[in-house]
């Protein structure tokens, strides 16, 4: 006999409408994703190793959250009671309502108000190892488990620094009525669960009985009414929370289980507006771990631009052009981002729709013949406002007798990075192509710079047959193979990781360990993967100089806490940022190393000729 | 051309009146900053594009500033982003975004 009572409607068509939606989204966003993708994720999903990597994934991310535990014992406390123990919850009660069966028709609402149905009798002191009393005591278990997390989640919202977040998310008015349903379905359950054990005098658990025979005791309502009255809640609860999930922030919970498969079939993130992209803003679960990391927020006071609104918006289909601009894509929220969402990469898709319309014109420049040359170095833009660094390795390169050739030595043709952060790729593919074919006509088979901006593009964009290196990593092969020789310092040192070098280009070790052969270098709050930004960011455009002063100064502050005599870096961007506020000589690592090589020590390098007249700006 | 012994200068006058404002009012509405700009001409003497061709985007503000718009679409079109001029403005002029606002002026206004 199937067991129906009128008030389970609203969480059975609640339940319908999210299953319908949630294969919606699914179904568009595999259809729209590019034949190539689709290929991979068909054989992704053949392939047993990746869907194990994806289940695997799904557990520890997105059940236990691992990532959230790393970050904070409590928020990943918190994070894990609600998703564990609801799920757990939904298992064990379909395990538990199996016993109970009536037919083999298990209606979804069955298990979910099981207790509804089923009145079982007390259990006696002896029949505690049963299986009722066991999934009994199982799910009192879960119930409270989930409950504690929403205690938490309470608590999280006056009082987050427990939980190792300065700042929370701002939250619209939609999302907040949500979250009441979703905050309100767990006591609503204990309520109906307790009062009904307590009005039939058994059924429940260590909790729900004991609760609910001292609720029976002393509430002035008939028992049986008011457990009437919470059994609706509870369903109207949940179905209204079923209702308005595909439209919140909850909708991350299924978008982003098709993002870890998606992931580990190999789907990588696009440069125009995918479906990969729309998936990714879904799987926003909005937790704001960002905000903390964002400088723009601690160092500059910014707010509102950070990835979580920034995502958010884009999901709304209405980015403000200033939240687009304002963002220094330093990757420190990427980085964090407990989702794993490619922040930068979306916030870059976005200019370039705001930069379609736009033209350059770059007909002016003329291909020379560079010459020929084993190694080309190309110092890059930035390199040129700190003719030091060119000087150095120019030093460096001749006493270690490289054939090598200074590309851009009377001036450079940009790498096209700069374009690229303004959203204009076209344009920066013009740039691209002159450069690579004046790379291409030196003949040489490495290719160094100073610049990390020009590195990570060349190794992203470029697709040069050639081996591409930072200055860091060639210095160090050129000590590894005796080609300089190094005198040690002794100098107290903090070094500073820039932004594409370290998460954009991974070299961490680099120049760590080509400076500690000189040096004693000092670490300092925020090193590798959480370095800080030094604030000169291209990818900033709608900030002031005072507010980007903002965020120099209290890199500083971080890097120099622990009182080094130098700041070292391996960026001319970063060295320039510094240069205007640090108390302390900065340095880039090109340097360092010249002056370790005995005898060019506190020697100064002399400064090219100039090639021509200099420019005349009064015209 | 018959010698008479003197030439006519092309009338130098500037009439702010006629000049086209929505240029300069379009950048100032979004970045304040090109009004604490004094002229130094750091930018254009640093500035990538301005070693290759006459490319002079101090040459430029003054233009627009007067109201004068005509060479503007075509000179914009050779800056590259680098950002060395916003780097040696003494006066922290966020050039960077000026030019990425221009480009949006000419797309929005023609």
């Amino acid at each position: 006999m199937i067991k129906f009572n009128l008030f389970v409607l609203p969480f059975s068509l609640g339940l319908i409408y999210i299953i319908a939606s949630i294969f919606r989204h699914y179904y568009r966003w595999i259809k729209t994703l590019p034949a190539v993708d689709k290929i991979k994720l068909s054989a992704g999903m053949r392939s047993p190793s990746k869907v194990m990597d994806s289940l695997k994934e799904i557990i520890l991310e997105s059940l236990i959250h691992r990532k959230l535990w790393k970050k904070n014992p409590l928020l990943g406390y918190m994070h894990m009671s609600f998703a564990l123990g609801w799920f757990l919850l939904i298992v064990v009660g379909n395990l538990e309502s199996r016993i109970y069966h009536g037919s083999h028709f298990n209606a979804p609402y069955y298990p979910i108000f099981l207790k509804f149905f089923i009145h079982d009798r007390l259990v006696l002191f002896f029949e505690v190892f049963s299986v009722p009393a066991f999934f009994r005591f199982i799910m009192d278990f879960l119930l409270l488990f989930v409950l504690s997390g929403l205690i938490l989640a309470i608590i999280k919202r006056r009082r987050s620094k427990w939980f190792g977040l300065n700042r929370t998310t701002g939250h619209n008015l939609f999302d907040r009525m949500v979250l009441t349903c979703l905050w309100l379905i767990f006591p609503m359950r204990l309520l109906a669960e307790s009062l009904t054990a307590g009005y039939f005098g058994g059924g429940g658990g260590f909790l729900t009985q004991n609760l609910g025979t001292l609720l029976v005791n002393i509430l002035p309502f008939p028992a049986e009414n008011t457990a009437y009255f919470f059994w609706w809640s509870y369903s109207v609860v949940l179905g209204l929370f079923f209702v308005m999930m595909p439209n919140s922030r909850y909708m991350h919970i299924p978008s982003e289980l098709l993002l870890i498969v998606f992931r580990h079939c190999g789907i990588q993130p696009k440069k125009w507006d995918s479906s990969y992209t729309a998936l990714e803003t879904y799987s926003c679960s909005r937790c704001g771990v960002c905000l903390d990391a964002c400088q723009l927020n601690f160092a500059a006071g910014i707010q509102k631009i950070q990835a979580v609104y920034f995502i958010r918006d884009q999901r709304d289909q209405f980015v403000p052009e200033d939240i687009t601009l304002t963002c220094m894509v330093c990757g420190r929220c990427q980085e964090i981002c407990p989702v794993g969402i490619h922040v930068d990469s979306v916030r870059l898709i976005k200019r370039r729709e705001l930069s379609s319309g736009q033209v350059s014109d770059f007909s002016f420049i003329s291909n020379r013949h560079p010459g020929y040359a084993e190694v080309v170095y190309f110092a890059g833009c930035m390199s040129h406002l700190t003719p030091s660094v060119p000087r150095a390795m120019e030093g460096i390169l001749k006493k270690a007798g490289v054939d090598y050739l200074f590309l851009d030595r009377n001036g450079s043709i940009c790498c096209g990075r700069p374009l690229m952060l303004a959203g204009k790729d076209k344009q920066a593919n013009e740039l691209l192509e002159f450069n690579k074919n004046l790379i291409r006509q030196t003949r040489a088979r490495l290719l160094v710079t100073s610049c990390p901006i020009c590195y990570k593009v060349f190794r992203e964009e470029y697709n040069l047959p050639i081996r591409i290196q930072h200055h860091s990593q060639f210095l160090l092969d050129l000590v590894k193979n005796g080609k300089i020789a190094l005198q040690s310092q002794h100098r107290k040192i903090v070094y500073h990781d820039p932004c594409d070098l370290g998460r954009g280009g991974n070299i961490y070790s680099a120049p760590r360990e080509l400076l500690g052969k000189i040096s004693d270098i000092v670490g300092c709050e925020h090193e590798n993967g959480d370095a800080l930004c030094c604030g000169g960011s291209l990818g900033l455009f709608r900030t002031s100089l005072s507010k980007r002063d903002e965020i120099t100064k209290n890199a500083l502050s971080s890097l120099l806490a622990r009182h080094p005599d130098l700041l070292v870096t391996a960026c001319p961007l970063c060295k320039k940022t510094f240069l205007r506020h640090s108390p302390v000589p900065v340095m880039d690592l090109a340097e360092m190393i010249y002056d370790s090589i005995p005898g060019n020590h506190g020697k100064q390098l002399k400064p090219a000729p100039l090639r021509q007249d200099p420019v005349s700006v009064m015209s | 051309m018959l010698d008479f012994g003197y030439t006519i200068s092309i009338d130098r006058q500037i009439d702010l009146d006629r000049g086209d404002m929505r240029y300069i009012e379009f950048v100032k509405a979004i970045d304040p900053s090109l009004d604490i700009c004094i002229g130094c001409g750091s930018c254009t003497a640093t500035c990538t594009a301005g070693n290759f061709t006459d490319f002079n985007i101090r040459r430029l503000h003054t233009s627009i500033r007067r109201g004068d718009t005509k060479s503007l679409k075509q000179e914009i079109r050779k800056c590259m982003f680098c950002g060395k001029c916003q780097l040696v403005c003494p006066r922290g002029v966020n050039l960077r975004n000026v030019i990425l606002s221009l480009n949006q002026a000419i797309e929005r206004l023609g």
